[in-house]
């Protein structure tokens, strides 16, 4: 049975999406993660998505629910790794991912979360 | 019964040849300067060759038969070779119009018995090598219309680089309309780009962009989303006042985009952005400039 | 000059019955838009807009087929897509190609999307009956 594995790092969530999803997979990658989160009350989610090959308005649409939901509980969400014909296929579909952070690539996508639960934490404390 | 004009056309063959040839060589605008006399020859003679192959008494009359699709393609291809040589449209029609000379002088003597017969005939070989004629005009124009579409995809790449200005920092300055096709590509080779280089801000320079209409915007808008998804931020830089102008009476709505005067100052904001601090250094260490 | 006319180069039919049609779907097309040559950018635009209308067509009228079509054209190439349903059809095709309308699931990009990724878009449509849309991309002269 496929499934879309998600890892634990530290305080973050990673899911590396392998694998062009159809709308099954997807809706059980919105579940499971949103699962996730609820469990490990990370600081961030990465989703790195250089795999994938086509976004659709369905697609688009899981991860503008998957980045809200986030916020819901508390955690960043990240989309890295978009591929160039990807995103202008996007633009030009009038879709462009609103609410969604994107960072270049994993590495830019972790520096981002970091920066990004540093700031909050200092932000608390001042208060 | 009597041969058939084409075939009595293809028994002289050579002397057609030699009488194309001297009519051509005769002419006082012939272009050895643009085409030697032997590649001349040799083109005329593999013309009159696929001529003489493909001609039967039936596509004589109709010269738009398929059989004569051969002949066409070549003739078309001459044409166009001829359009990039720098021939002019008259040269090239000449060409082939000259070529009717010599078959109604040869079909003439051939039928001088037959003045009935040679009337007719010499109208049918009008006819046919007029159509030639056209072919050849219109694949001309083709070949230049081809040269131009050639010149403007050159002028295309030429006015949209993609330059790295410091690292993590690119520039588009871009130059001329930016229609719908031109943003396309734009963005195909910024957002490349991007991910060769691991930039994280794109710096698009609209100082050279005559004017900026609802559509400019919009495809200047796509940009900056595309650029967006990528993980990259997007400045747009070099708004003169006479566009901040138009976009505002357009009511084009950029306030999503940043935006700056220059290119200086798009850089500038782009080092606060990466969180570098560009110093000039005190008189008293410039000494030190040596050690760089 | 005569004008260019557009033949059929090869011809492949696919019925669609489940969302997971969608990526065999897809993944077929792609390899007739690289027989034909078309740029890496174009055959994404092409599946892209394949899965909205596939999608689209699951959704109101639970299956149909694809007809996959290469064209030449002149010297250009291309892929022409057909997507026929037997469904309940639409009854104002001008308001289904406004941005953000939606009867049903979606975004209401569907069709209108489809329509900017594509050189060509054609639907029809009869009430009762089915929708057909047919889309083709070309590449450069």
């Amino acid at each position: 049975m496929e499934r879309i594995p998600i890892l634990k790092m530290g305080q973050f969530l990673l899911v590396t999406i392998q694998v062009d999803l159809y709308d099954r997979l997807a809706l059980e990658l919105e579940e499971n993660l949103i699962r996730a989160i609820t469990r490990h009350n990370p600081r961030g989610v990465l989703i790195d998505i250089s795999a994938v090959s086509i976004i659709d308005s369905f697609m688009g649409r899981i991860f503008s629910n998957i980045a809200r939901m986030a916020q819901l509980l508390d955690a960043e969400t990240v989309v890295v790794g978009m591929q160039p014909a990807v995103a202008i296929t996007l633009v030009e579909l009038g879709l462009p991912l609103k609410g969604v952070r994107t960072a270049l690539n994993v590495e830019r996508g972790m520096d981002l979360l970091v920066n990004k639960v540093d700031t909050n934490e200092n932000a608390t404390s001042n208060d | 019964m009597t041969s058939s004009t084409v075939e009595l056309l293809r028994q002289k063959k050579k002397q057609i040849l030699t009488g194309w040839m001297n009519g051509q060589l005769a002419d006082s605008q012939l272009r050895d300067d643009l085409m030697a006399n032997e590649d001349l020859h040799a083109q005329s003679e593999k013309l009159l060759d696929t001529l003489f192959t493909v001609l039967t008494d039936d596509s004589l009359d109709h010269p738009d038969s398929a059989s004569l699709n051969p002949l066409v393609d070549m003739l078309s291809g001459i044409s166009k070779s001829r359009a990039r040589q720098g021939f002019t449209p008259r040269e090239t029609a000449n060409y082939i119009f000259s070529l009717k000379d010599t078959l109604l002088e040869t079909v003439q003597f051939a039928l001088k018995d037959n003045p009935e017969r040679l009337v007719g005939e010499s109208l049918k070989i009008g006819k046919f090598i007029d159509s030639l004629g056209i072919i050849t005009f219109e694949t001309f124009i083709q070949g230049r219309e081809e040269i131009i579409v050639r010149q403007t995809d050159e002028m295309i790449n030429v006015s949209t680089p993609v330059v790295q200005i410091w690292e993590g920092i690119l520039a588009v300055p871009l130059i001329g309309t930016l229609d719908s096709s031109r943003a396309l590509l734009v963005m195909e080779s910024l957002l490349q780009e991007i991910v060769n280089t691991g930039s994280s801000i794109a710096i698009l320079d609209i100082s050279g962009v005559p004017m900026v209409d609802t559509m400019v915007a919009q495809n200047l808008i796509k940009t900056v989303s595309a650029t967006r998804l990528m993980g990259a931020e997007c400045i747009i830089s070099g708004i003169r006042p006479e566009i901040a102008q138009t976009i505002v009476h357009l009511g084009i709505d950029l306030s999503t985009i940043v935006t700056k005067a220059s290119l200086a100052s798009a850089l500038k904001h782009s080092f606060r952005l990466l969180r570098l601090d560009v110093k000039k250094v005190p008189t008293s260490s410039s000494d030190g400039l040596a050690y760089d | 000059m005569l004008p260019a006319t557009t033949n059929v180069t090869a011809t492949e039919t696919v019925f669609v019955g489940h969302e997971k049609d969608i990526m065999l779907l897809v993944t077929l097309i792609r390899q007739h838009a690289s027989l034909v040559g078309l740029t890496s950018l174009d055959q994404t635009k092409l599946i892209t807009a394949t899965s909205e209308l596939t999608r689209n067509m699951l959704n109101y009228a639970d299956k149909g087929q694809v007809i996959i079509d290469q064209l030449t054209r002149g010297n250009q190439r291309g892929v022409q897509l057909t997507f026929a349903d037997n469904g309940p059809g639409i009854a104002d095709i001008d308001q289904a190609m406004e941005d953000g309308y939606s009867s049903g699931l979606g975004l209401g990009l569907g069709l209108p999307g489809a329509k900017r990724l594509m050189d060509e878009f054609h639907i029809a449509s009869v009430v009762g009956q089915g929708t057909t849309v047919t889309i083709a991309k070309w590449t450069d002269e």
